[in-house]
């Protein structure tokens, strides 16, 4: 075998040249942290709580439960410009009935109370603590915001869809067709924009009614008084009162994504 | 190259007609079509003033949807006593309500195409014909 002298090595060189390779990856922050910040990795606010985080209780014991009734979802479908699309492929959800074998696959195994199984359980966005969404959105086009609400901004959105593999929930919903061509011209609501081709969108717990002091609209529509919405870290909040002195569930808390949305069963 | 003449004769003439509309706004002051917007509800006073409003308008808009979109601060615009939210649709439209008689205007003179209206609504207006 032939030895190349130009990759000869003294000791002494082969020595300092390990040290400053170790001192290079030991020492100074990596890529990712170079090229996005320190908080890459800390979508989640455990360090500091803050003082508002929005949260959602779905009383499954009072929701009607029946196929028919679909005042929330037919209000915020209605509000927030979400077209009707009966093709599953290309459908847009914000809120929406699944089983609860879907909504809670880990559940199916072993016996539970009977009536939950033919139940239609009211999903949404969870709004976690602990997003995978906001993690692997390349735009930050969705982000958790200080009171918890996982935002959107469609100004960003690049439509790559990161976000609806990385959601655990199929809380996303792809635009595979621009929106206005679908929903009926005279039924859009003027107060609130459409979507166009090409971004994803889902449930933002109203954060612009929010920020006016006012429910979701779901919350609002829901006649059972089913849907309560509130702030967590308020000791004296609805939410709060509620989920202390009943027993109430989160969808595939197991995954780790801390999901803010309960269901009293 | 006896052609010398002939061929900056023809560059000259040949720049002078592609930079006709440079050299005659230039020279004459003004340009032989200029936009017109139409300026409605001009009772109202506007967030900004007109000259700023005409260069920056796009530039304001983007700061009014970083604020309300990314910061969550939607505290309204005060002016003469008037509230104004920070919106396109709930604001800006709610006096320029005639958006093919003043945005389009002068997007199309300048052709620019703002995508803004792919998603925000704007007023129902009577169909017009492309100008």
């Amino acid at each position: 075998m032939k030895y190349d002298k130009n990759y000869e090595l003294s000791r002494r060189e082969f020595i300092r040249k390990a040290a400053l390779l170790g001192l290079s990856v030991g020492g100074s922050k990596t890529l990712m942290e170079v090229v996005f910040g320190d908080d890459i990795l800390a979508a989640s606010t455990d360090e500091n709580p803050a003082t508002v985080r929005w949260a959602m209780v779905v009383d499954m014991t009072k929701c009607s439960r029946r196929e028919d009734c679909s005042d929330c979802m037919a209000v915020c479908h209605r509000t927030h410009n979400v077209p009707a699309i009966s093709n599953r492929r290309h459908e847009i959800k914000w809120i929406w009935r699944e089983p609860f074998v879907n909504a809670f696959p880990e559940l199916k195994e072993g016996r539970l109370r009977k009536d939950l199984y033919g139940a239609g359980f009211i999903v949404l966005c969870n709004h976690c603590d602990n997003p995978p969404c906001v993690r692997v959105c390349p735009t930050r086009a969705t982000w958790r915001r200080q009171d918890g609400i996982v935002m959107m901004d469609m100004h960003r959105c690049i439509g790559c869809r990161y976000c609806m593999a990385a959601c655990p929930y199929g809380s996303r919903s792809f635009n595979w067709m621009d929106p206005r061509k679908i929903l009926d011209e005279k039924a859009i609501n003027q107060d609130y924009p459409t979507r166009t081709k090409g971004v994803v969108e889902k449930c933002d717990f109203c954060a612009e009614r929010i920020d006016r002091g006012m429910l979701p609209v779901c919350v609002e529509a829901c006649k059972e008084k089913a849907l309560v919405f509130g702030n967590l870290s308020d000791a004296g909040s609805p939410v709060s009162g509620l989920l202390a002195g009943r027993f109430a569930i989160r969808r595939k808390p197991e995954l780790g994504t801390r999901p803010e949305v309960y269901y009293i069963v | 190259m006896r052609d010398k003449m002939k061929i900056f004769a023809g560059a000259a003439i040949f720049l002078a007609v592609a930079l006709f509309p440079l050299w005659y706004v230039r020279t004459t002051g003004k340009a032989s079509i200029v936009p017109e917007p139409k300026i409605v509800n001009a009772g109202k006073e506007c967030v900004n003033a007109k000259e700023y409003m005409r260069e920056y308008h796009m530039t304001m808009l983007n700061e009014w949807r970083d604020e309300v979109v990314r910061e969550g601060r939607r505290t309204p615009i005060v002016i003469a006593g008037v509230e104004y939210q920070k919106s396109l649709s709930d604001a800006c439209m709610k006096c320029h309500a005639n958006k093919s008689d003043f945005c389009d205007v002068c997007h199309n003179y300048l052709g620019v195409s703002p995508t803004c209206w792919d998603c925000h609504n704007s007023p129902k207006e009577p169909k017009h014909e492309i100008r």
